[in-house]
């Protein structure tokens, strides 16, 4: 039960976080290799705006989750007008550019921020015990046993992704911004012939990707800690999560997503983190061989 | 002799010259320049060449060094069986990767070798008994000589390099002007096209490939002798975009490119690194500046404008 609990806690940070990678692969058929950085600069711009708010933890984590997404996005359609534009949107050379955005982005925050690590404190954090039923002398018996808890925050982690998950949906399939995503991600050229503007809409998606990664970040801030490394791990998972469900298909990167983050934890029981993590990265490469599209996927790569 | 030749050798005559005149600081950084520059070019063969981006090129330099470091560790090998092994292991694995990476195209083709390189860094820190993970471990000097050449003094470690590089140099001018190397260019230009023409373009993908790895591989297992220090930070991912960034700033496709890219590289990182910690925000700006304004490098520049012969 509470391996379930922080099971869902890891997937639904990284489904957002993986939905945002998929979106922008999907819509621009670009490998965003920065999008790890885009999450910590969430985590980082969270912290940062929380000790600005000061005192109250509620009303600064209130800001950073208004705050990281807005700035994130903002800096990723900058980088799209600045340098993606440029470049045509050229498969090789946008994976090329993203990774100097990579190490941009994560070099600055180091000379700004700081190699430390630093907290950020959850809005409300209550100690929330889990009965547990057991079969005692007197029949079944409800108890709350020491040490099997979890936290108010956690619970909450999980119904905000499973709202901005269900919000993206919504977008997608029943807005006319979403009708426009989706003649983008078919046919740019015919999108553009039919008036769509599809330069817009790129940068967009880009702002909106990179805001995805950051909200992310924000949630599991107060749980983790934000660090100018904390890129390369959601990076991993993500490209993980996106081979496996799917590229650019919204509802196999979530089921994909509550695989990975639930299967975490439990392979971790059976063997050691790098053992799980080399048969992990394996098994995608596998997957990416011989089975392109995905295991959700129906569309060509 | 045509004058392709001969630029290439005064290429490595100047580098000889290089070696009486140094100052000693110097001197050991154009030795370490050399040996990457090795690994610059096997990097170019398949990138440049052959038009295949690989984000997993630490496997191969791994792969050399630790097959040299490890055979001569653990089992006490001379140094040269354990050269050998160790580029034997680099080619081997860049066969069996080519096998199946090269299933994929494109996008696919990038995550996949990084996928692999990934799964390589994390089995060395898995043996960390033997390999002494991201610490490392440094050769013994008995592992260090050749007959009664010692790989560890400044002099014999700089002749060793200039060796090594000019062996390279001159091994990669014959590949790309051989009929193989010139299909090469073929897959890279059009593949479709070349297969049309009835060229086995699987198999010449394979072959880049493998000799990218042989490249990379003599590469890392000469770092190993020559520097005396094995360890995993050189199988993780910044050495697996270093020679893809040599190879886009000195000229992807030009046999000379690496070679400036790496230099200009290094002594730009390595002056950064002086500055501030922040030193890969140089590696970042000079990747993004680079796909903007000059795709084709600082030889890719020079050969358009002054001299469309250079190879």
């Amino acid at each position: 039960m509470l391996a379930l609990i922080e099971g869902l806690v890891q997937a639904a940070v990284l489904s957002l976080t993986a939905l945002g990678l998929s979106l922008v692969f999907g819509v621009m058929r670009v490998v965003n290799v920065a999008h790890g950085e885009f999450f910590m600069l969430g985590a980082v711009i969270a912290w940062w705006v929380a000790t600005l708010v000061g005192t109250n933890p509620a009303l600064g984590f209130i800001a950073a989750l208004i705050a990281a997404p807005i700035i994130a996005g903002l800096i990723a359609v900058i980088t799209d007008w600045l340098v993606l534009k440029r470049i045509n949107y050229d498969p090789e050379a946008t994976i090329v550019a993203t990774i100097g955005l990579l190490y941009i982005l994560q070099q600055s925050v180091l000379m700004t921020f700081g190699p430390d690590a630093r907290p950020v404190e959850a809005p409300f954090n209550t100690r929330l015990a889990i009965p547990w039923i057991e079969n005692t002398d007197a029949g079944w018996a409800l108890y709350w046993p020491w040490g099997l808890s979890t936290t108010s925050y956690k619970l909450f982690v999980i119904v905000a992704a499973i709202a901005l998950l269900s919000l993206i949906w919504y977008i997608m399939s029943r807005t006319k911004l979403g009708l426009i995503l989706r003649a983008t991600q078919l046919d740019s050229e015919t999108a553009l012939a039919f008036g769509i503007p599809v330069e817009r809409v790129y940068a967009l998606v880009f702002g909106i990707g990179a805001a995805l990664a950051a909200v992310a970040a924000v949630l599991i801030v107060p749980i983790q800690q934000a660090h100018y490394l904390m890129g390369a791990d959601p990076l991993l998972l993500s490209f993980i999560v996106v081979i496996i469900g799917g590229l650019g298909s919204l509802r196999g990167t979530v089921i994909a997503a509550l695989i990975i983050g639930m299967s975490d934890g439990i392979i971790s029981v059976f063997f050691t983190p790098t053992l799980a993590k080399i048969m992990a990265t394996l098994l995608v490469a596998m997957v990416l061989v011989y089975r392109p599209q995905g295991l959700f996927g129906t569309r060509r790569v | 002799m045509n004058r392709n030749l001969a630029l290439h050798l005064a290429v490595i005559a100047a580098l000889y010259i290089l070696h009486l005149t140094l100052p000693a600081y110097h001197h050991g950084q154009v030795a370490r320049i050399m040996v990457l520059a090795v690994f610059a070019m096997g990097y170019n063969i398949l990138f440049g060449y052959s038009g295949l981006l690989s984000l997993g090129h630490a496997m191969f330099f791994a792969a050399g060094m630790y097959g040299m470091g490890l055979s001569a560790q653990h089992l006490g090998f001379a140094t040269l069986p354990a050269f050998l092994i160790g580029i034997l292991c680099a080619t081997a694995l860049a066969f069996v990767v080519g096998l199946l990476a090269l299933r994929t195209i494109g996008v696919g083709f990038m995550i996949v070798t990084l996928m692999f390189a990934q799964a390589g860094y994390l089995t060395i820190l898995y043996f960390g008994e033997y390999t002494r993970g991201d610490e490392g471990f440094v050769l013994t000097n008995t592992a260090r000589n050749f007959g009664n050449l010692d790989f560890s003094t400044a002099d014999t470690r700089y002749l060793a390099a200039l060796c090594l590089f000019s062996g390279a140099l001159l091994l990669k001018l014959l590949i790309v002007r051989s009929k193989r190397g010139r299909v090469m260019v073929a897959v890279r230009e059009n593949e479709e096209r070349a297969r049309m023409l009835g060229y086995n373009t699987w198999s010449t993908k394979l072959y880049a490939l493998t000799l990218s790895g042989l490249f990379s591989g003599a590469s890392g297992a000469s770092y190993a002798i020559l520097f005396g220090y094995v360890g995993a930070s050189f199988a993780a991912v910044p050495y697996s975009i270093f020679p893809l960034l040599w190879v886009l700033v000195g000229g992807a496709g030009t046999t000379l490119g690496p070679v400036i890219g790496t230099a200009f590289m290094f002594y730009l990182i390595d002056y950064a690194s002086g500055v501030t910690d922040a030193y890969m925000l140089v590696v970042g700006v000079t990747l993004v500046l680079i796909t903007l304004f000059v795709p084709g490098g600082i030889l890719g520049l020079v050969k358009s404008r002054f001299a469309r012969w250079i190879p």
